[in-house]
């Protein structure tokens, strides 16, 4: 019945698409085609919450499409319930906050075909139940999305984000057919059931686990396949990029979890050091890559690859752990990262719907031409902040308890036995710590110069608050970040059927313990109540202020700056963004992208200003991309002088290949 | 019976801290002024200045946000509740579950994050200065600081501060290696979390290196009390913190009798007294670095959290 429902909405998706082309020149057309998918999406949310919450027996489907001898199988499992109700709440919201965000599109025939097409693709990846349908979904899903990437194609850069994304996608879904290739085996069983029962070589399962971090690597944005993120995601319109960002990685990563925790069966542990050692390099590049922006959505795409990579610790730590037989520490892992795919999907929405309001407002993405903003448009102001909190891992908000979770798996890992895991988790583990600091540092720099201070340009002094869907969306996702945060336990508990069907193991219920508190494994470990922190800051505040009012002072003058005795007109004064960050790339940016700053003094008499040049450099694109665009460009150079030969020169070519055919065909025989 | 044993010992926790963290700065800066040949101020001063802040009215940049106006409450509510739940006199705390040591090195950390928001929220140039570089030195901090949390976790098997207490104050523990290095450690980010000499100077204004007063420079009245007062929290809990860890001695147990919890109080006071007294002896012996060698300084406390949490990963006996 609820795969029914899903597959229902999926098909009405696809109606509304066709709906958006045939109506794309009428002006009614954008609340008709975002209101339709926000009830989609509304109606699968409530669908997939109800497979995941019942614990139901995983409904399954065969439909007559695709390739006449297989079908289209559907299916939703437990961990496909969790991820269609990621999809479809980040669909909702995003739906919900372009029914206002989407009036301003001057090309909106441009997105609105696109976009219920999308979000069909997203869901379709996730029902899939086999090879066939999964990569067919899995390439509807980055076309549709690359459309919208292109939306705005007569700005260079989209097309050159649009040309990169292209072809990372295409590279991911070749090395994903190719895993599914040798999943499937001789006998081409395509169906993930035939999959899940046979055995796989061992030959073949690290192929497979390779070929499947690439593939799903590259769409969910593990360095050094994230190039494609960055320059895409802020290109896309921002409900898109959004969702982008929010859910299209989550669906990358439950790409890796489906073939590699269930298709490829029990994983060996050196599989969990590549995993882990790609994400602890992925979690601290991408925080310190954010930190080095100036452009908002850019920095909060790169600050995503930062999150994946905090998932994929997790999932590399379950893998870790189910190869070792330690199945309670695997199912507090993977419980970690799927926490966390959560939390990211709601506070990345969030955040890319408060830069779309900004951009809206002011037309600009440049931080260093904003600031201010929380006096114009208080209410947006006060919902990203929620979602900076929440993102940079602080109490009593959601981020910090999955990252709570994932601190709680790496201090059961001195357990393992191999000496590469030993040696390499506490290392991972000192990355994440890493990233959590950067991450507030990040997000301390992204508010406080878009949204604090002084307006730099007129155009951030003019800036209205944003409409009311925009807000109603923000604010919604924002209230789920705080849910999340002060009732960890509900969340947990329902993600217990996920791992109880991967690895056969769960946490310990949480909603019985007392005062809604979460204990991992046992009390006198370790124990974290959210709700009791959030009431105790609540209290202990209103305390403070209560009695200071009451009794001492609440006199309250108005006046100038202070900024010791010599306060400068002049917004241009204030702090930007780029000497905020000038201490972290001062310390971090030397190592990690050669950053070098050399000062231009005039001589003395000399009336020219002194500049600072600073450079850095992508040592990722420099070292793995440069090269292989170098020596593309260079083959291509080569081959280009083929195409002016006189009649000749092509004749005898066509002779000495003929010959040469002859010749093999001769010596083979 | 327990419970409201336990509850009467939570709440003489948060009273006790909240009452005597102006006394431990006092404390701190009449030693440094007798270790200098000064006289120095009463050490009750920074009660007076507290009583006298309160009571003045704030001077608000026209500029300014609810947010800069909300943070003081926020920091202080958020210090307060962490100190609260750093076991000082006694181990049996009510709510000390509700958050343990990663939890209430979190907790820090959003206070932090709202301050570095207010010291831009102005938008001045101090407050900047003072934001940027607070949140380059926390970036380094806070990472080592969950190394020697990881590390008295693997040691202690838990990251329940009372759990971890009761281990180091049971015979199992003895001199171990990845404890010193963590000791170590846990010095130096103390320092550089308070905002002490060498990291950063609590009695300039007006200076280039100046970290935590450049952010708070634009509070004034009450926002100021309450930041100063949450400073002074933040000193004691990391003192607390080294006491109740590596000098757990006296401290009361979870089902102590009164006679054990005053001992437990005799206790804490002394340490309190022997700690401000090293600071201030450190702090009189050191010179302020150069805000860019502050990284190498606590950039050696990540490594050494780390070496000490790698050595307990290899093998259980370090």
């Amino acid at each position: 019945m609820t795969l029914v429902v899903i597959l229902a909405c999926v098909a009405a998706l696809l109606v509304v698409s066709v709906l958006g082309v045939a109506t794309a020149r009428s002006s009614a057309d954008t609340p008709i085609v975002y209101g339709l998918s926000l009830a989609a999406c509304a109606v699968a949310l409530v669908a997939a919450l109800a497979q995941l919450l019942s614990g139901a027996t995983a409904p399954t489907v065969v439909l007559p499409l695709g390739l006449p001898w297989l079908g289209a199988h559907f299916r939703i499992d437990a961990l496909a319930a969790f991820f269609l109700v990621v999809v479809d709440l980040g669909g909702a919201a995003a739906s919900l906050y372009a029914l206002g965000y989407g009036t301003h599109e001057t090309e909106p025939q441009r997105v609105l075909p696109f976009y219920p097409a999308f979000l069909a693709a997203m869901n379709l990846v996730v029902l899939a139940d086999d090879a066939f349908t999964f990569l067919l979904s899995w390439e509807f899903m980055s076309l549709t999305s690359w459309a919208m990437v292109m939306a705005h194609h007569r700005d260079a850069d989209n097309r050159r984000a649009g040309f990169i994304y292209l072809v990372m996608a295409s590279f991911g879904t070749f090395t994903l057919m190719l895993a599914f290739g040798l999943l499937a085996g001789p006998t081409g069983g395509y169906a993930f059931e035939v999959m899940r029962a046979d055995h796989h070589a061992p030959l073949i399962a690290a192929l497979v686990l390779t070929l499947a971090l690439l593939g799903a690597g590259s769409k969910a944005g593990l360095v050094p396949l994230h190039v494609w993120l960055p320059l895409a995601h802020p290109a896309a319109p921002s409900h898109v990029s959004a969702l982008m960002s929010g859910v299209m990685t989550k669906v990358a990563v439950y790409g890796f979890i489906r073939i590699v925790l269930d298709l490829l069966g029990t994983p060996s542990w050196w599989a969990s050091m590549t995993v882990l050692a790609l994400a602890g390099i992925t979690t601290v590049m991408g925080v310190l890559y954010a930190l080095m922006q100036h452009d908002l959505k850019r920095l909060l795409a790169y600050h995503t690859v930062e999150n994946i990579g905090i998932v994929f610790i997790g999932v590399g730590l379950a893998i870790g752990f189910q190869a070792n037989a330690m199945p309670l520490a695997a199912a507090l892992a993977l419980t970690a990262a799927l926490f966390h795919v959560f939390n990211h999907s709601l506070f990345k929405s969030l955040l890319f719907f408060g830069a779309g309001s900004v951009l809206t407002a002011t037309g600009e993405r440049d931080m260093e031409h904003l600031g201010g903003l929380i006096h114009r448009m208080p209410y947006a102001a006060f919902a990203f902040l929620v979602g900076c909190v929440a993102i940079s891992a602080l109490p009593p908000l959601n981020g910090f308890v999955s990252e709570w979770l994932t601190f709680q798996a790496i201090l059961l890992s001195p357990a393992v036995p191999q000496w590469g895991l030993k040696i390499l988790v506490p290392g991972v583990g000192a990355l994440l710590a890493l990233s959590a600091a950067l991450a507030a540092a990040c997000f301390v720099k992204a508010y406080g110069v878009t949204f604090l201070g002084r307006p730099r340009t007129p155009v951030a002094e003019r800036a209205k608050e944003t409409d009311r869907f925009s807000l109603a969306a923000m604010f919604g996702l924002a209230t789920l970040c705080l849910l999340a945060g002060i009732l960890p336990g509900f969340v947990i508990d329902a993600l217990a059927p996920v791992s109880q069907a991967l690895l056969g193991s769960r946490m310990p219920v949480q909603a019985s313990d007392p005062w809604l508190s979460i204990v991992p494994i046992a009390a006198s470990r370790s124990s974290y109540d959210g709700l009791l922190v959030f009431v105790f800051i609540g209290l202990a505040s209103l305390l403070a202020a209560t009695a200071i009012h009451r009794f001492a002072s609440r006199a309250l003058r108005r006046s100038g700056a202070w900024d010791c005795g010599t306060p400068d007109p002049s917004p241009l004064t204030q702090y930007t963004a780029a000497s905020f960050a000038q201490p972290i790339r001062r310390v971090y940016g030397t190592l990690a992208f050669h950053a070098r700053e050399r000062v231009d003094m005039p001589r003395p008499g000399d009336a020219r200003p002194a500049v600072l040049h600073v450079s850095l450099r992508d040592l990722v694109w420099d070292w793995c991309y440069a090269p292989i665009e170098g020596s593309v460009a260079a083959t291509a150079g080569y081959l280009n002088q083929f195409q002016f030969l006189t009649i000749r020169k092509y004749l005898s070519l066509v002779f000495a290949l003929l010959v040469i055919l002859l010749l093999v065909l001769a010596i083979w025989l | 019976m327990a419970l409201i044993h336990d509850l009467a010992v939570q709440f003489a926790q948060m009273l006790v801290v909240l009452l005597l963290a102006p006394g431990l700065v006092g404390l701190v800066r009449k030693c440094k002024a007798r270790l200098t040949r000064h006289r120095g101020a009463s050490i009750i001063q920074p009660y007076r200045d507290l009583l006298r802040l309160i009571r003045k009215e704030v001077v608000l940049a026209e500029n300014a946000s609810w947010l800069f106006r909300v943070t003081p409450y926020l920091i202080f509510a958020t210090t307060w509740v962490a100190a609260a739940l750093v076991p000082t006199f006694a181990t049996g705390l009510l709510f000390s579950w509700s958050a343990d040591l990663i939890a209430i090195i979190a907790l820090l950390a959003s206070a932090r994050f709202f301050l570095a928001l207010a010291g831009m929220d102005v938008g001045t140039s101090f407050g900047g200065i003072g934001s940027s570089r607070e949140v380059m030195i926390a970036s380094l901090a806070e990472p080592a600081m969950l190394m020697i949390v990881f590390t008295l976790a693997l040691i202690a098997g838990s990251t329940q501060l009372s759990t971890i207490a009761g281990v180091m104050n049971s015979p199992l523990v003895g001199v171990r290696v990845s404890l010193g290095l963590a000791l170590f450690a846990l010095i130096i980010v103390a320092i550089a979390e308070n905002a002490r000499i060498p990291v950063d100077n609590p009695a300039t204004h007006l200076e280039l290196t100046m970290v935590h007063e450049a952010m708070v420079l634009e509070y004034s009245g009450r926002h100021l009390a309450l930041i100063e007062l949450a400073a002074a929290l933040k000193l004691l809990l990391y003192i607390s913190l080294i006491a109740c860890i590596f000098a757990p001695w006296g401290i009361a147990g979870s089902e102590a009798g009164f006679a054990a919890l005053l001992i437990g109080a005799g206790a804490y006071v002394v340490k309190l007294v022997v700690g401000g007294g090293l600071l201030a002896v450190f702090e009189t012996a050191i010179a302020k670095m150069r805000v860019f060698r502050v990284p190498q300084f606590i950039g050696a406390a990540l490594m050494l959290g780390l070496l000490g949490t790698l050595l307990r990963f290899v093998s259980g006996s370090f």
